[in-house]
């Protein structure tokens, strides 16, 4: 075994300290250390997004990237994404919408949406599709996905708006 | 009309028009969001890496880098010594006898079948055979021992190449055997040669159907514990029955004393529907440490050794009249099984078989086969298993011969339709579908796409380079396993059943809990099922718990796969509460002094009729059969009821889909641009599922015609092994799909409902072809093989054009 | 998959980042984004003994612009440049790499030095002309684009030396087209061609054209330029220059495009980018 190194974690707003490999993974330290196994792989090339998180807030593939690289960075994860027991518009959507069904490439998906969304909250399928293009998905043919996250987006706009609204 | 066998006992099954349905359809229909939900979009699924033990230590396995060679040596000193390693275990290390299991025996057929160990023995047949064994602290210690341990091969001849395989003089697979050659089999039925000799045109075509995998996202995985003498195995499985079943027989453990669990499964598309190597002897490696030992796949061993599909080379005969009618049916099937007989592997081909009449009324239909042995991992069941090859050839072929006629594609199939029908069809091979009105599904898909409309797309684009085509597919499938007096040891071969079991169990209070025999991995059974029971029982469907995967909860079950669930575990849950809801009739009557049928369901209560105020809740009939003091004369307590459902014949399901696609002649790149798919499951129980069933379907079939395929060089070696190579569509290659239904019921369940899990699959790969044949035909190109790559598009389109670069 | 085994340092600053990589031997690698290199280590395909991890040290990130130069920091990540609409073909290209997961870890300057034929962004550099400025043990130095790839995945720099930054012409008023072409959008080009284009009333100052996994290391089209320059741009000379797209490569096959196939792509391609660098289609 290499020599160990400090590794510092801030998940879900919750401050971690590991001491680990150097090699291992960001989405091991989340699994395996963290018991936050929201996150999934699905495979070895960075392909299948299924282990995507949020790295200050923009999605990055969490089985492509170190724990210790993660060093002084906001992670977030599937189970962050609910707040006070309120689920996130993508994961409502997700649920109205039959986005998903063995839900293994699931959280993959909602945090990609969501990395999308942030940049762009009122999207086309076509920039959808494409935001979408480093997740896979077997199960539903990524047809109600698609669905799933632009009915989100217009909740979301709805929701902002309503804010606004209340603001002014 | 020779037939095989397994033909002759292929019994002509009567339709059978069962109990109808008792209760009124509030829930069923309904597209009610999924209960599974919740969980898996909050990250609170449990999966099988989900899942840790105390005292839990980590598996790998050592795979042959050779597709063909002896073992000469393994050294794995320097594993044993390395730090967190607790054991390497080889072949010599295991004590289990028996071979890996494959059940399918037809009778008067001979499957030959090579012995199939957990750990090669001697020799290595494909790459990713399994050689030694790694046991350790963690999953990055017994990587790193893989590493460590040093195999000498002395490498044999490697055959990859089926056809290959079965000339003279081809290296063997199997010394022992003596051949490649394992099987053939056959089935048919009116007079073929009659056909022919009064067919006006007779076309054959070569049509390759290349190997697939599942690719499920979620990899495989394992974990076992052995403790107090009991063995618990939760596996990433579509089988967990057959999974302890095997387990039991293998290790021998009695079956009571082994437990499967398969939690959540993260897909399986037919490649969970196995009993692996890896469950075994992680198993077996948990009796011999006494600690848990988990394994997880990577994919790149996925893609190694997760069985793959397909993989025929068909040759298929048409004969038809100058007027269009089709006179005869001859497909011959070179089927590569890969190095080992696995599960079911002989037994999918022959699913080809039993389709074979498609939609269409041919007189005279015949199917024989040929399996054949090579050094590549095995093919078995993936999401259609044998029907998406012969939907292949006899809807590529239906254009093939429409064209050769100068007829529309669709008039030639309207033409050779089998008529409406509502309660049995026979087919010449002996197969009786159930019920179908392809005329109406063709006349719904044509409701949303007007073939001349695309055809004036397509003039426009042309002046753009750009191809459009239009391409259809008309299907039926066999699906519902099954009759077990059809599919069983004397019938078709398998050794086991086709019913499916189910509990309904009302608790004191009057909650209820469903246990089913089928284990879902994506479907929606827990939200589909409870639909069901919940109607029954005049209760909501959040009140019904669906208990699955789990063999120490509910009765014995068959599991999930072949679009088996609805029509079979549904309708045995169904049965269940039926039963269920039949006593709490009498319990209603007796305590409220009426006649049992005069008690009907009505707004939530079983009530008198007449006298709707007059009633009781199930809470209350609850508590009626468990605090016994006033039951009918005679009637036990409690309210739990049982049901096993062995079905009387398979379902049928059936639909029309159209693909439109655009190929861009320079580069011979396809976009599939539009979908239009009818499909006919009979009555939708949650037409919310049904739909994202179809999807599905449709993508994987998409999938194989465009993008997907399973390579091997001629070394053997695996050329698509990881998702770089293996090309899975993302949602940016893809449209959204346009999907309709038309309701035919089935007579041979109370649910009237077929399977519709394959169907989109089985449907999809001919469409694709289909467009894009008719896309190229002003260039001249006539037939391209699957998988439609641009450079294979583009090299027909170059040949086409007499070798000038277009 | 997991690495195997290796030490790791993330120095504070350049200097220590260097005298790490030099301690550490043939063996030691810079750890940037990690997306060339992390993927590799885990399927055992590389194994550095020592990561020397750039993350803490300041100044590698970022795009600026000043007399007539773009620079841009080593450790800008893909998801800048796409989101950089003046950076032109390096914008364009920059969408097409992957996915916006590994846009947003993946750097330009750990893709330049991983040296991938294959990858989007070394051809555009040689079609920029632009330059990269390495720091070494002895110094800093600078390496044009056109002597930065050596051979397949070998790069001019020293095993010692770091890339820092990426110079660039500002390319004003200039017309680009990149046209990528593969199976899926997540791929790897099976062939990309990128054109940057000078027109003045319609005729070609000047142009240059870019090869993506066209040869064992990124290639200009020397052939089409000579072809072009100073001829009037219409569609007619586009495409008779473009017919010269793969004079004199050698691209490697595989299962799904053989050489044949990419020299044909190449052609179709390199007529495209420079249609649309032309401005003669969108």
């Amino acid at each position: 075994m290499s020599k160990t190194v400090p590794v510092h974690l801030r998940v879900n707003g919750v401050e971690h300290q590991l001491d680990a490999e150097p090699r291992l993974l960001l989405v091991h330290a989340l699994r395996d250390h963290l018991g936050l196994t929201g996150t999934h792989v699905g495979c070895d090339t960075s392909n299948c997004g299924a282990c995507t998180v949020h790295f200050n807030g923009q999605p990055v593939k969490s089985c492509t990237v170190l724990a210790v690289q993660a060093d002084g960075v906001e992670v977030t994860t599937i189970e962050g994404m609910a707040k006070d027991g309120e689920l996130h518009p993508l994961q409502e959507a997700f649920w109205n919408d039959h986005g998903l069904q063995c839900g293994y490439c699931t959280p993959g998906m909602i945090m990609a949406a969501a990395g999308l969304l942030e940049r762009n909250p009122n999207p086309s399928e076509h920039e959808v599709r494409h935001a979408l293009e480093g997740n896979l998905c077997r199960c539903t043919g990524y047809h109600n996905i698609v669905k799933a996250v632009l009915d989100a987006a217009k909740t979301k706009g709805a929701t902002v708006s309503a804010q606004r609204e209340v603001s002014a | 009309m020779t037939t095989g066998g397994a033909a002759e006992q292929f019994i002509r099954v009567a339709a059978e028009t069962t109990e109808a349905a008792p209760s009124p359809s509030i829930h069923v229909g309904q597209a009610m969001r999924r209960k599974e939900d919740p969980r898996l979009i909050t990250g609170k699924g449990s999966y099988v890496e989900d899942i840790n033990l105390t005292g839990q230590l980590w598996a790998a396995w050592v795979r042959s880098p050779e597709a063909h060679a002896r073992i000469v040596s393994i050294d794995a000193s320097a594993a044993r010594a390395r730090k967190g390693v607790h054991a390497v275990y080889t072949h010599e290390d295991l004590d289990i006898e028996a071979s890996l299991p494959m059940i399918w025996v037809p009778p008067e057929i001979e499957v030959k079948t090579p012995h199939h160990p957990v750990l090669a023995k001697d020799e290595v047949n494909h790459v990713g055979d399994p050689v030694a064994l790694v046991i350790g602290d963690d999953r990055y210690a017994v990587i790193d021992a893989v590493e460590d341990i040093v195999v000498e091969y002395d490498p044999l001849e490697v055959v990859v190449d089926p056809e290959k395989a079965l000339e003279e003089g081809s290296p063997l697979v199997h010394e022992q055997l003596g051949t490649n050659k394992v099987c053939e089999w056959s089935l048919g039925g009116g007079d073929l040669e009659a056909g022919f000799a009064e067919a006006d045109v007779v076309i054959e075509r070569r049509i390759v159907n290349h190997r697939m995998a599942g690719a499920a996202i979620e990899p495989r995985g394992v974990l076992a514990e052995f403790r107090a003498d009991r063995l618990t195995v939760w596996s990433s499985t579509q089988v967990p029955h057959f999974l302890r079943l095997f387990l039991s027989i293998l290790l021998g453990v009695t079956e009571d004393k082994v437990r499967v669990i398969a939690p959540e499964v993260g897909g399986g598309f037919g490649s969970k529907l196995q009993v692996y190597a890896e469950e075994i002897g992680c198993a077996w490696a948990s009796m011999k440490l006494g600690r848990p030992i988990k394994w997880i796949e990577t994919r790149t061993e996925g893609f190694m050794v997760t069985h793959h599909g397909r993989d025929q080379i068909d040759t298929i005969r048409v004969g038809a009249k100058r007027d269009g009618t089709l006179t005869a049916w001859h497909a011959k099937i070179i089927a590569d099984l890969g190095a080992y007989q696995m599960l079911l592997t002989p037994a999918i081909p022959p699913s080809s078989a039993f389709v074979m009449c498609g939609v269409y009324k041919t007189p005279a239909v015949q199917t024989d086969i040929v399996m054949v042995m090579t050094n590549k991992f095995g093919t078995d069941a993936i999401r259609g298993a044998g029907r998406p090859e012969a939907t292949h050839m006899i809807e590529v072929t239906m254009d093939q011969v429409a064209h050769e006629l100068g007829m529309d594609p669709l008039e030639l199939r309207r033409k050779n339709f089998i008529p409406p029908f509502s309660n049995g069809h026979e087919t010449p091979i002996g197969v009786t579908y159930d019920s179908g009105n392809y005329g109406g599904a063709l006349d719904k898909l044509l409701e949303h796409i007007d073939p001349a409309d695309v055809r004036r797309e397509a003039e426009a684009l042309r002046k753009r380079g750009v191809y459009r085509g239009i391409g259809f597919s008309t299907y039926t499938e066999i699906c519902g396993n099954a009759p077990s007096r059809v599919i069983g040891p004397k019938g078709f071969g398998l050794q086991g059943g086709g019913w499916e079991s189910a509990t309904v169990r009302v608790h004191a209070s009057g909650a209820v809990t469903l246990y089913t025999g089928t284990s879902p991995h994506g479907q929606g059974h827990e939200t589909g099922f409870a639909q069901i029971v919940a109607d029954r029982l005049g209760i909501d469907p959040a009140q019904v718990d669906v208990i699955h995967g789990d063999t120490a909860t509910g009765p014995f079950g068959l599991d999930t796969y072949g679009s088996r669930s609805l029509s079979v575990g549904g309708e045995a849950a169904a049965r269940a509460a039926t039963k269920v809801a039949g006593k709490a009739r009498q319990i209603v009557a007796h305590q409220l002094e009426a006649a049992p049928e005069d008690i009907e369901l009505h707004e939530g209560r079983f009530s008198v009729r007449g006298s709707p105020d007059k009633g009781m809740t199930l809470p209350e009939v609850a508590g009626a059969a468990y605090v016994p003091d006033n039951l009918p004369e005679g009637m036990e307590p409690g309210l739990d009821e049982q049901s096993f459902y062995d079905p009387e014949n398979f379902v049928f399901p059936f639909g029309a889909h159209a693909c439109v696609v655009d190929v861009d002649a320079e580069t011979g790149k396809v976009s599939v641009v539009r979908w239009v798919a009818v499909d006919d499951c009979g009555p939708a129980i949650n037409p919310m599922l049904i739909d994202g069933q179809v999807h599905g379907g449709i993508t994987h079939g998409i999938g194989q015609a465009l993008y997907e395929r399973i390579h091997y060089d001629e070394s053997g070696q695996l050329v698509t092994g990881t998702f770089v190579d293996y090309a899975l569509a993302t949602a940016a290659e893809l449209p959204s799909y346009e999907t309709d239904r038309t309701e035919t019921p089935s007579p041979v369940n109370s649910l009237r409902v077929k399977g519709v899990g394959e169907a989109g699959t089985i449907a999809a790969s001919p469409a694709v072809v289909n467009a894009v044949i008719d896309a190229l035909r002003p260039l001249g190109v006539d037939y391209i093989n699957m998988p439609l790559t641009p450079m294979r598009v583009w090299e027909a389109i170059h040949e086409a054009n007499g070798g000038v670069r277009a | 998959m997991i690495p195997a085994e290796f030490d790791y340092t993330a120095p504070a600053s350049l200097e220590e980042a260097i005298s790490a990589l030099r301690q550490g031997g043939e063996d030691a690698k810079l750890l940037a984004g990690g997306h060339s290199l992390l993927p590799l280590m885990k399927l055992r395909l590389a194994a550095p003994s020592l990561l020397v991890d750039l993350r803490r040290v300041p100044g590698l990130a970022g795009v600026a612009r000043g007399n007539g130069t773009w620079r841009i920091g080593a450790l800008t990540p893909h998801a800048v440049l796409e989101h950089t609409p003046e950076l032109g073909v390096v914008s364009a290209a920059a969408a097409t790499i992957a996915d916006p997961q590994v846009r947003n870890r993946g750097t330009i300057g750990g893709s330049l030095v991983h040296g991938d034929p294959a990858s989007d962004l070394p051809a555009v550099m040689m079609a920029c002309e632009a330059s990269v400025t390495v720091q070494g043990p002895s110094g800093q130095r600078t390496i044009p684009a056109l002597e930065l790839f050596q051979g397949y995945m070998e790069t001019a720099l020293a095993a010692d030396e770091v890339l820092t930054e990426v110079r660039m012409p500002v390319l004003d008023g200039w017309g680009f087209g990149y046209e990528k072409f593969n199976r899926r959008s997540e791929d790897w080009a099976m062939v990309a061609v990128s054109a940057v284009v000078n027109a003045r009333d319609g005729t070609c100052e000047d142009v240059r054209v870019g090869l993506t996994n066209m040869g064992s290391v990124p290639l200009r089209a020397p052939a089409v330029e000579e072809a072009l320059r100073g001829k009037q741009l219409d569609a007619e000379s586009i495409a008779a220059a473009a017919e010269q797209a793969a004079e004199g490569t050698d691209p490697p096959a595989d299962l799904n495009a053989s050489a044949e196939y990419k020299r044909h792509l190449a052609r179709v391609l390199c007529r495209r980018a420079l249609e649309k660098a032309a401005g003669l289609s969108s």
